[in-house]
């Protein structure tokens, strides 16, 4: 009957879209294995993987962004919070100005920094090196304040959070306790679920960190695209299969917490 | 109110008011202070540099400047590339959201579809860059089955991946997915008692489509489409790893005059910037302006 | 012959049996009620006459002719969902009107009708209203309308007034009953609510775990229920099991003694009639115009029902009563 129509149809649309998603994928591995001359081999990863400057440059990515994902939490947790507890009426506001990266482009952003923080501005934060990897840091956080707002806030919007504030309250504890005994193990998942999208936006970020001229896993890759030819593809599958991984484990953390649905809505 | 203010007075204890409400300001000022600091300064420093000459007098001649041909053929193509990106991601998405979501399929696909668009709507810059390359480019592997299968000479046709169609087709790697994420919620909210409702009157499954089902979607998915646009208006990093300078989209264009590329012109950069902000601006105006009037239609 | 006739209905889901060996013989013009606690299958046989869901077995024939395997559109069967399903983009007379337009009416009968139609459901002057400015029993009277206006030759209802607070819904549960009279239409009606089984139905099909436990009038399954699902569905029956009723009435029975609360009579203390039996009060529960006792006698303990007619009735917790209780109002259910 119609039914199955409507089946069809779905399968013949998700069948084509797999393929246009999938094939891209197969291509880059498939690429990646000719380094050797007539053979199928690893060595396009077996260099990728011994190149120190690869190394050197994914291991500052991941430390910026779990430093970035940390001083996110931070930041975002305790205002959710306080607005969702104390100052509704600001919640527009906020939810515009975490929005705000999403409008205006990074480059633009990374630019205004430039003008902003330069050497001879009031706060020369472009100045040394550790103070730029501080202003990386702080971009990183803009560009990941859509999403870790939105989670966080939609997360503390499903606990009652003024009842278990005035609970906690009424059995003596202060803000600290409050937020980190009872407010963040509610909100674990969204939590999480932010952490792990703001991993994967930083890991592979190109803009922010090549206008500061800091040695990121971004800038690494497009210098590689630009000077080899089969390094790229092994990059290209290593980048897919980490953020894949971290969307992965979000998944399974999500669920273990929560059992229930582990969707990511925008 | 009235019982805890005489209390207070009657006890002269600390009024608990006034001091009250600058102690609850203090709690998002650290937000507040960051958002200045790193996101709403830097954007006015820019806007305001795009009306100053280089002695810092007040000056239309950037924004007038934004007007000459190279500049303006530069917002051109940006507007074209982003915007059939857009159209054809947003067409592309809410497919594959409706098929996931309402096509009647196993329980494992729309999970699977919402991890992966979680993904892929990340998956920019050089990694796409070469994956497409490596699928389409001149010895890429869709290219050499398309010649050894089916007996089709891509480039002969006079195709390139290294194009405005190249690019815009890499582009849609991401938009698709970003369209699904966020067209889903609508989709969820498609009650399927709708379509049963139609059916008992007497409507065929076409007649649900054009007469119910897509005027109920149409301003999320319009919406969606403006923020597609104001997404692939700002992106910088596969537009520089796949085409590099060859085609001048106006964040490459930007980007070299940051870089110092070209001759270096910083108020000229700034008008850049804020032509991009206030294209991408009015782009996620639309995006929120159609989305309150999506929920608010579908009570 | 009758009009609707559902014969040997089957359908499982996976593992779960949803309807089993279900057989209806339904008049034309008659109001009949599927009801039955959540998971009984009611809402499934339902879906099955709309044509939404497909029967694994068994026939169901409207005026002779089977539909079973014809396209929900072709049927003529008019349907009014729980949570209203109309279409939020369009008004209230567009929402009415879509049966119509799919037929291809011209567009001035189209206009007539829907004006006759919402002059029935007593809704004039709402025609350019969108479904979110309207309350939940307005919503609901444009979805009957809009099922109303195809003339269709079977009514469902599936839990229509559930979503609706109680004052609305017994004033639509009356509206409707009032429509479906005046118009003579082949409805089925499924719900929960036993009150509203009982006020509305020609006819009540009581449903438990996918098979009909027991049809018949109102008065029929409240006064003679059948079977101890039934019974304890329906009102507030005692149900004593064998010992109990062996101890209390001196009577064998196999399953259990069903008592109905307010057939039992409340002598004082004193009268010593034939076949009365002691007791204590233990609790009352004003209901408004009904006070519910329980009364203790012989170690079994009893619900008994009196109407409140004053204040000076009321018995108090500890008083020694004297209950009466025909045989003729004793029913053994299995």
């Amino acid at each position: 009957m119609k039914r199955n129509g409507t089946r069809v149809g779905a399968w013949v649309a998700m069948i084509v879209g797999a393929l246009y998603f999938l094939l891209p994928l197969a291509a880059t591995f498939e690429f990646s294995l000719k380094m050797r001359r007539d053979s199928y081999s690893f060595d396009a990863y077996r260099v990728v993987l011994g190149d120190p400057a690869f190394r050197a440059t994914f291991g500052y990515s991941a430390m910026m962004a779990l430093l970035t994902i940390v001083v996110g939490i931070l930041l975002v947790v305790p205002t959710a919070y306080w607005i969702q507890l104390k100052l509704p009426r600001l919640r527009g506001l906020v939810e515009f100005i975490t929005l705000l990266p999403l409008v205006i482009p990074a480059i633009v952003i990374v630019f205004g920094y430039l003008k902003l923080f330069n050497s001879s501005s009031w706060l020369p934060l472009t100045a040394h090196e550790r103070s730029t990897d501080f202003l990386l840091m702080a971009s990183y956080v803009t560009l990941s304040l859509p999403y870790l707002y939105r989670s966080v806030d939609t997360g503390l919007r499903a606990v009652d959070v003024r009842g278990l504030t005035e609970a906690a309250q009424s059995l003596g504890a202060g803000w600290g306790s409050i937020l980190l005994g009872v407010i963040l193990p509610n909100v674990k998942a969204a939590v999480l679920s932010g952490a792990f999208l703001t991993f994967a936006v930083v890991i592979g970020e190109f803009t922010m960190a090549s206008l500061l001229n800091r040695p990121a896993f971004g800038p690494y890759l497009q210098l590689i695209g630009a000077n080899r030819a089969y390094e790229p593809s092994a990059l290209a599958i290593i980048a897919f299969l980490v953020t894949w991984a971290s969307m992965g484990l979000l998944q399974v953390v999500a669920r273990n917490i929560h059992g229930t649905r582990a969707e990511t809505s925008a | 109110m009235a019982i805890m203010e005489s209390v207070s007075e009657g006890a002269q204890v600390k009024p608990v008011r006034p001091g009250n409400r600058l102690w609850v300001w203090l709690g998002i000022a650290p937000f507040m202070l960051f958002a200045l600091l790193f996101l709403l300064l830097p954007t006015a420093t820019l806007m305001f540099g795009a009306f100053q000459d280089a002695q810092g007098h007040f000056t239309f001649g950037n924004v007038s400047r934004l007007f000459s041909d190279s500049i303006l053929d530069a917002y051109w193509i940006s507007i074209k590339i982003s915007a059939v990106s857009s159209l054809c991601g947003a067409l592309i998405g809410l497919v594959l959201a409706l098929a996931a979501i309402q096509g009647q399929l196993p329980g494992w696909v729309r999970p699977t579809l919402m991890t992966f668009s979680g993904v892929a709507s990340n998956f920019a810059g050089v990694p796409l860059a070469f994956a497409f390359l490596a699928t389409l480019g001149r010895v890429g592997l869709v290219t050499a089955l398309l010649r050894d299968v089916f007996d089709f000479d891509l480039y002969g046709t006079g195709f390139s991946i290294l194009s405005f169609a190249g690019l815009a087709m890499t582009y849609l790697y991401f938009q698709i997915p970003l369209m699904v994420l966020i067209i889903a919620p609508a989709v969820d909210g498609m009650k399927k008692e709708w379509r049963e409702a139609c059916e008992s009157l007497g409507g065929s499954s076409w007649y649900f489509w054009w007469h119910v089902a897509l005027p109920i979607l149409f301003p999320s998915i319009l919406g969606a489409a403006l923020l597609l646009f104001a997404n692939a208006f700002g992106a910088v990093a596969t537009a520089y790893a796949l085409t590099g300078s060859t085609l001048d989209i106006v964040p490459i264009m930007l980007y070299a005059q940051i870089r110092g590329d070209v001759l270096h012109d910083q108020n000229l950069g700034y008008a850049l910037a804020l032509g991009m902000i206030v294209i991408t601006g009015l782009s996620n105006a639309g995006y929120i302006w159609l989305r309150a009037r999506a929920e608010r239609g579908v009570a | 012959m009758s009009f609707l006739q559902i014969a040997s209905l089957n359908k499982r889901f996976g593992e779960h049996v949803a309807v089993s060996d279900v057989d209806m013989n339904i008049a034309e013009g008659e109001f009949v009620t599927f009801l039955g606690p959540s998971g009984c299958g009611k809402t499934t046989v339902l879906r099955m006459i709309a044509g939404f869901e497909t029967p694994d077995s068994g026939s169901i024939r409207v005026g002779g002719q089977d539909i079973v395997g014809q396209a929900p559109q072709k049927r003529g069967i008019g349907i009014v969902f729980q949570n209203y399903a109309l279409f939020p983009n369009l008004t209230v007379e567009q929402n009415i009107g879509f049966g119509l337009k799919v037929r291809k009416l011209p567009r001035a009968d189209i206009a007539r009708k829907v004006a006759e139609v919402m002059k029935l459901v007593e809704l004039s002057g709402k025609e350019a209203r969108y479904p979110h400015q309207l309350s939940g029993g307005q919503r609901q009277r444009v979805a009957l309308a809009r099922a109303l206006v195809v003339e269709p030759r079977i009514l469902l209802l599936d839990e229509p007034l559930s979503a609706l607070d109680a004052r609305i819904r017994r004033s639509l549960r009356e509206q409707i009953r009032d429509i479906q009279r005046r118009l003579q239409l082949t409805t089925v009606f499924v719900t929960h609510d036993q009150e509203e089984a009982l006020t509305m139905s020609d006819r009540i099909f009581v449903m438990n775990q996918g098979r009909i436990e027991q049809h018949g009038s109102a008065e029929d399954i409240y006064a003679r229920p059948s079977t101890e699902f039934v019974a304890r569905f329906i009102g507030n029956y005692n149900l004593l099991p064998a010992g109990d009723a062996q101890r209390l009435l001196g009577v064998e029975v196999s399953g259990h003694m069903a008592i109905r609360p307010e057939s039992i009579h409340v002598l004082a203390a004193g009268s010593h009639e034939l076949g009365t039996l002691e007791g204590t009060v233990r609790r009352h529960q004003l209901l408004g115009g009904i006070i519910r006792y329980q009364v203790e006698s012989r170690g079994v303990t009893l619900l008994v029902d009196r109407l409140n007619r004053s204040l000076g009735d009321l018995l108090e917790v500890g008083t020694p009563v004297r209950l009466q209780i025909s045989p003729d109002d004793m029913r053994e259910v299995r």
